[in-house]
């Protein structure tokens, strides 16, 4: 297909505060049914996204974690977090959910879908890109 | 007059925190609540802030908004974490509160 081309959806709000981060889920998951080339970017408070243990029964607002999961299986497995903003609030990649995604190519391998990637490195990869949407 | 100061934005997208942590007095409250939450976690650029302002003040942070975002046993020693039942309770104990939003 002539026509793919490199989405790329920048997440930097913390969730539940604001609805940002649901909405862009929303958004990726409805874009992942267009068959294009998808990457995701967590960096600022973005990153926040990723930690897992999410408790939202205190806050009665719907607890949206477990879908980021299910991005493998929307092929998206692509999901760069900015090295910098975790360290700046205190968190590694230990923190994050275990995010994997099969590849169908070597017999369905389970692989890392979440890559730590310094500022240098996701500038690069920013620069790549035929669509950026930013959140 | 003793006051209470509630901080709901994240310290790393708005100043409200700095804002709140320079027009406080000594012997006020302060409570982190919703994305404020995220100035109460160990290490990050913001903790040595809060550790200074807790000498002289009371750090209080929000529970269910700790939780929601999963940094339960990431928060500050010494910030204490309270309910909603213990955020009224705070609000009722204070002569008024400075809601920095």
């Amino acid at each position: 297909m002539s026509d793919v081309k490199k989405f790329l959806y920048v997440n930097r709000r913390a969730p539940y505060g604001t609805i940002y981060a649901w909405e862009s889920l929303e958004v990726i998951l409805i874009g992942a049914a267009f068959d294009q080339d998808v990457t995701l970017a967590f960096v600022d408070d973005g990153v926040f996204q990723l930690v897992k243990g999410h408790d939202t029964a205190g806050i009665e607002m719907k607890n949206f974690s477990p879908t980021y999961a299910a991005l493998g299986d929307y092929d998206i497995n692509k999901i760069y977090v900015e090295k910098e903003s975790l360290e700046a609030r205190g968190l590694t990649i230990d923190d994050l959910q275990h995010l994997v995604w099969e590849d169908e190519d070597e017999d369905w391998a389970e692989k890392d879908s979440i890559k730590v990637v310094s500022s240098a490195e996701l500038a690069e990869m920013m620069g790549q890109q035929d669509v950026v949407l930013s959140f | 007059m003793t006051m209470l100061h509630t901080v709901n934005k994240s310290p790393f997208e708005k100043d409200s925190l700095t804002s709140c942590l320079r027009l406080s007095e000594d012997g006020a409250s302060i409570l982190l609540i919703e994305d404020g939450i995220i100035a109460a976690i160990e290490g990050a650029a913001t903790s040595d802030a809060i550790k200074e302002a807790m000498k002289t003040k009371k750090v209080y942070a929000l529970q269910e908004d700790v939780n929601a975002r999963g940094v339960q046993g990431k928060v500050i020693d010494g910030i204490e974490q309270v309910d909603y039942a213990g955020f009224v309770k705070l609000v009722t104990e204070h002569d008024s509160v400075q809601s920095w939003v």
